[in-house]
């Protein structure tokens, strides 16, 4: 049945991706034809709450959710080269540890350095 | 007289002669795959809504069909026919694909994993990947795309909010989830789910002390992951009304509420595969069962296949049950109090986790 080969499980992921978005897509358009359409400015207004929305909606937002973002990359990155590393684990005998070991050590000192710096404060 | 070898040799040599046959039976499993977990997402509102009406000693929806079984369809059909509203201020091409970035991604994590042995001598995996986990974390970080492009396209101070705290919190999170699993992989060595969930045959993974605290730290972070309490800030009524989908309803709403109960879904799933065995079942089979029954071969259909099918089912729905329970019982986090745990804590955590793991594995050889 080939359940194994490589370009087979690809295939059927895109099977299935068609699929998934067949899913997300058809019932939109059922509920575009279905449902009564009775537009008013009231309805199509800014939800805030019953209040007139005053000024301009894509405020200024803390600096610090983008601090996160670049510290975030570092440590995405990091654990996407553990990931090989982990499976290999057993066949790749000590030097890989002890290199690997360096290379955590060096990231959580870079971990550390945000911690020292208040990076990781929520203010 | 037929010996059982030669049935099941027979059956095989007829599937890879009719071609079109093996065809019909992968997208006879995606159908069955993708309706059970829709099916599966639509009853998990209803589980939700009564096990809350339960917590909080009311009865919750009950007058639909028989003890409120019906309440899903009616919902469905509901939100069909309610009116499509689409915001004047929105930005419309953005606004309606969020919904579906959303979704599309929680129906496609669940391809690669395994849910029951063999049916019919078909795995019972839509795709075996080889790098199984890695898909896993791959696709299901897209959805973080949905809710941020729905905060913004909506063009409007709640959900924009909700939609900066989502992306924050759900790449926090990230990082210890992923973090997390090492342990796992050094242990299998591979990140194959079906290689995984062979290795557990003897011992489920979290009988292991590393690999329960591993465990554990994966099971919070999900909980950050699905934006579920104590983790719900990004919708968190209130303060931010509805959070991201406050501009949205009808369908487009439906869509990211389904979008939520379908990684719920996953992430119990991949939690069952990864700590607990998969589909495996923690006790012997009896002789009946785990022999192949000779006057059913011709079906091909063992009852053994189904056994483990409803394994990996019933052990999902105790985590589902799990994510729950905590939600109508712990109160939520503060931002920075949830900020601190995934950087503070979980993240050295799981570092210190790998480390000790690693001294671990090179001491036992």
């Amino acid at each position: 049945m080939g359940g194994t080969s490589f370009e087979y499980s690809y295939l059927l992921i895109l099977v299935l991706l068609i699929g998934s978005i067949f899913f997300a897509v058809a019932p939109l358009v059922i509920a575009r034809i279905l449902g009564p359409k009775k537009e008013s400015s009231i309805k199509n207004a800014t939800y805030e709450c019953g209040l007139v929305s005053k000024g301009d909606p894509w405020v200024q937002f803390k600096v610090q959710y983008y601090i996160f973002t670049l510290v975030f990359v570092i440590f995405d990155l990091e654990t996407v080269f553990l990931f090989p590393w982990a499976v290999a684990f057993n066949a790749l005998g000590a030097f890989a540890f002890v290199e690997m070991l360096i290379f955590i050590g060096i990231l959580a000192g870079g971990l550390l350095y945000a911690w020292e710096k208040g990076v990781l404060e929520w203010r | 007289m037929m010996t059982e070898p030669m049935i099941a040799g027979l059956w095989t040599d007829t599937v890879s002669f009719f071609g079109v046959h093996a065809v019909a039976v992968v997208l006879l499993k995606i159908a069955v795959v993708l309706f059970a977990l829709l099916g599966l997402v639509s009853y998990t509102v209803l589980a939700e809504r009564r096990i809350s009406a339960f917590i909080q000693d009311r009865l919750g929806p009950n007058r639909v069909g028989w003890f409120g079984l019906l309440q899903p369809v009616a919902d469905s059909f509901k939100f069909l026919l309610k009116e499509n509203v689409m915001p004047a201020h929105v930005n419309r091409i953005y606004y309606v694909l969020a919904p579906c970035i959303a979704l599309a991604p929680a129906l496609l994590t669940f391809i690669v994993i395994p849910f029951g042995n063999t049916l019919a001598g078909e795995p019972m995996v839509i795709a075996n990947l080889n790098v199984g986990v890695l898909w896993m974390f791959s696709i299901a970080s897209l959805g973080v795309y949905g809710i941020v492009l729905g905060g913004w396209a909506s063009n409007s101070k709640y959900p924009f909010l909700g939609g900066i705290r989502s992306s924050a919190q759900m790449i926090s999170y990230e990082i210890s989830m992923g973090l997390s699993l090492i342990p796992v992989f050094m242990h299998v060595g591979s990140l194959n789910l079906t290689e995984i969930v062979n290795a557990q045959s003897h011992r489920w993974l979290f009988l292991h002390p590393n690999l329960f605290l591993a465990f554990l730290i994966f099971m919070i972070s999900s909980f950050a992951e699905t934006n579920r309490l104590p983790f719900d800030l990004p919708e968190s009524e209130q303060e931010l009304v509805g959070g991201y989908h406050t501009e949205y309803g009808s369908m487009k709403f439906a869509l990211f509420f389904l979008a939520e109960y379908a990684n719920m879904i996953t992430a119990s799933a991949l939690m069952v595969t990864l700590f607990f065995g998969g589909w495996q079942v923690p006790f012997a089979l009896p002789e009946s069962l785990s022999h192949p029954v000779t006057w059913l071969a011709p079906f091909v259909f063992q009852p053994v296949g189904f056994v483990y099918i409803l394994s990996f089912f019933l052990k999902m729905l105790l985590f589902l049950g799990v994510f729950i329970w905590i939600r109508w019982t712990l109160p939520r986090f503060r931002y920075d109090q949830l900020m601190n745990l995934g950087w503070k804590v979980f993240l050295p955590m799981a570092l210190a986790n790998v480390f000790v793991m690693g001294i671990w594995m090179a001491l036992s050889v």
